[in-house]
């Protein structure tokens, strides 16, 4: 009687030992499959945070660390020798058409200069408005060059490695760009890698501005890999082929970057009544070899820039120069004076630079002199229409 | 002179790797991975990871070593994503079980039914990674996309088929 109830509890002990070892297969996938689960719940209610020496914080999961250094490495390599055969095929071998190319670009160059003085004189009435308004806008400062050197692997998450990190001067946030345009913000930093998160992945946002209408959205990254502003309403004047700029709302974004161009505009059956305004890129997102990444921002305009601006204005006045000496020595060009209806202006009479009116051929009560003077007018008499006058 | 009798399927079937095969194999697969998309981007949708697991589970028979493989491989994926850990690694840990416990039933030698494995177990993982997301991250923006989902069963079926091939020669019989 006594040994009862420990013969019950060797018992016990041993069904759940062959229990366990009778379903030990999927015991162990719902254990592995549960503590992943937890973890997901972690990491998505707070993000682990990681102080850096000097203060600021940054998302990087040790883990993740310890993975991209594992991989960066290879990542490295294989990119090395890729752009090393890619240079010497593009700079020793694949030559042909080069002249021509050559020549093509000196005559581009030759027209942007050309345009650049045109644009010289409404970038300076801009910046004076601006001043005036006491506006600060975000002039891109500094910016590092980093080479792309893998990816994710997987098209679930667009994301690309760079080969520049902390140590370089990169922080997650900062906006990345290429000279056709902006295409997606630093993510995770480590010291010597970072990880770009482009503009078509579903966790990215930025603010936007439609180019011609000033309306302001919310770029995102959809499932399929295009770029979607959807959180404005149906409206006509929102066309394809507009051009679509950062707004620099985000903080993110310095504004007036360009962001690309209206695909298609359709209804968004999930969200009515909003539009679902496809945005083609400027820059090819799949294929980014060297990006920019903008490391800081200042009001006024860089030295860089400050330099060019004066190039174009004096490059602007010149042409304005050439262009009167040759409308002087241009006979036809000049206003013919024998069928100019005004009267040549004088400084004591201002008002005789207004046209003369050409004589009319049926009067009415729309033809000058007709209507009475305002000051001969009663407040709610009828004007008298020349038709009725005796 | 030693005399080798099997007495169970299990016996016959199960191989064992060389530790440096079981640690570099998967690791090359992840590398070409994340660097092959990079030259050709629209070679981002195989999943040379996920091989890796359904080779590797198979072979071995052990559905606990199967899910172990899967974890561990989904969750060096996550690492290299903006997803968090865990996404990658639940739905390939659950697909390395399910691969080994298929394996005592199947003849994986076969050409066909590797094919078939392979391209089930595709749409088995886009199915469970867009539960994950959806359900358990609660992105309510994830779709799934049926054709380009069956479309990446069906490359990485042609894929798998000579990288099964290929890793068959580093089979150690136990």
């Amino acid at each position: 009687m006594v040994f009862a109830p420990l013969a019950g509890c060797a018992f016990v002990c041993l069904s759940m030992d062959s229990f366990f070892t009778r379903f030990r297969n999927p015991l162990t996938l719902i254990a592995i499959v549960l503590v992943q689960v937890l973890a997901l719940a972690i990491q998505v209610q707070k993000p682990v945070t990681t102080a850096t020496p000097n203060g600021e914080s940054h998302k990087v999961t040790l883990l993740r660390h310890w993975m991209l250094a594992v991989v960066t490495p290879f990542e490295k390599l294989a990119h090395g020798v890729s752009s090393g055969v890619r240079h010497g095929w593009n700079n020793y071998i694949d030559l042909r058409h080069e002249r021509e190319q050559d020549e093509q670009l000196r005559d581009e160059i030759a027209r942007l200069r050309t345009e650049q003085a045109q644009f010289a004189e409404d970038a300076r009435e801009g910046r004076r408005l601006q001043a005036l308004l006491a506006f600060k806008q975000q002039y891109v400062a500094t910016t590092v060059a980093a080479q792309v050197i893998g990816t994710s692997g997987t098209d679930r998450s667009r994301i690309l490695t760079l080969d520049k990190g902390y140590d370089d001067g990169l922080r997650p946030e900062q906006a990345v760009m290429t000279p056709d345009g902006v295409v997606g913000k630093l993510r995770d930093v480590s010291a010597h890698t970072a990880q770009l998160l482009l503009l078509n992945d579903v966790s990215f946002g930025a603010g936007v501005v439609l180019a011609s209408t000033r309306i302001r959205g919310i770029l995102r990254g959809a499932s399929n890999g295009t770029i979607q502003i959807n959180n404005l309403t149906a409206d006509s004047r929102i066309k394809p082929g507009e051009q679509v700029l950062t707004s620099g709302g985000d903080m993110v974004f310095p504004r007036g970057l360009t962001v690309g161009v209206i695909e298609s505009i359709a209804p968004d059956p999930q969200h009515q009544p909003y539009t679902a305004i496809v945005v083609k890129p400027a820059a090819n997102l799949s294929r980014l070899e060297e990006v920019l990444v903008i490391t800081g921002t200042q009001t006024t305009l860089p030295d860089a820039a400050q330099g060019d601006a004066a190039q174009a204005e004096a490059t602007a006045e010149t042409n304005k120069r050439a262009a009167d000496l040759v409308a002087e020595k241009l006979p036809g060009l000049k206003p013919d004076e024998k069928k100019d209806d005004t009267v040549p202006a004088t400084e004591a009479d201002p008002k005789a630079t207004l046209p003369k009116p050409k004589p009319v051929v049926h009067q009415d009560k729309y033809s000058p002199g007709a209507a009475p003077p305002a000051t001969s007018l009663q407040p709610g008499a009828q004007a008298a229409s020349p038709e009725a006058k005796p | 002179m030693a005399e080798h009798s099997y007495t169970s399927r299990r016996e016959l079937d199960q191989y064992a790797f060389h530790p440096a095969v079981t640690v570099l194999a998967p690791l090359l697969c992840i590398l070409l991975q994340v660097v092959l998309p990079k030259v050709f981007p629209r070679l981002a949708i195989f999943d040379l990871p996920l091989i890796a697991v359904i080779f590797f589970a198979v072979a071995r028979r052990s559905p606990i070593a199967g899910t172990i493989t899967g974890t561990l491989i989904g969750l060096f994926q996550d690492g290299l994503t903006n997803h968090p850990f865990g996404v990658f690694g639940i739905a390939k840990g659950i697909i390395g079980y399910i691969a080994a416990s298929i394996g005592f039933a199947v003849d994986v030698e076969n050409p066909i039914n590797r094919a078939v494995l392979n391209f089930a177990f595709s749409l088995v993982q886009s199915v469970l990674l867009f539960l994950i997301t959806r359900y358990l991250l609660a992105d309510a923006t994830v779709k799934l996309l049926p054709v380009h989902e069956l479309l990446r069963a069906a490359i990485n079926t042609a894929v798998a088929l000579p990288l099964f091939f290929l890793l068959d020669r580093f089979k150690l019989r136990e």
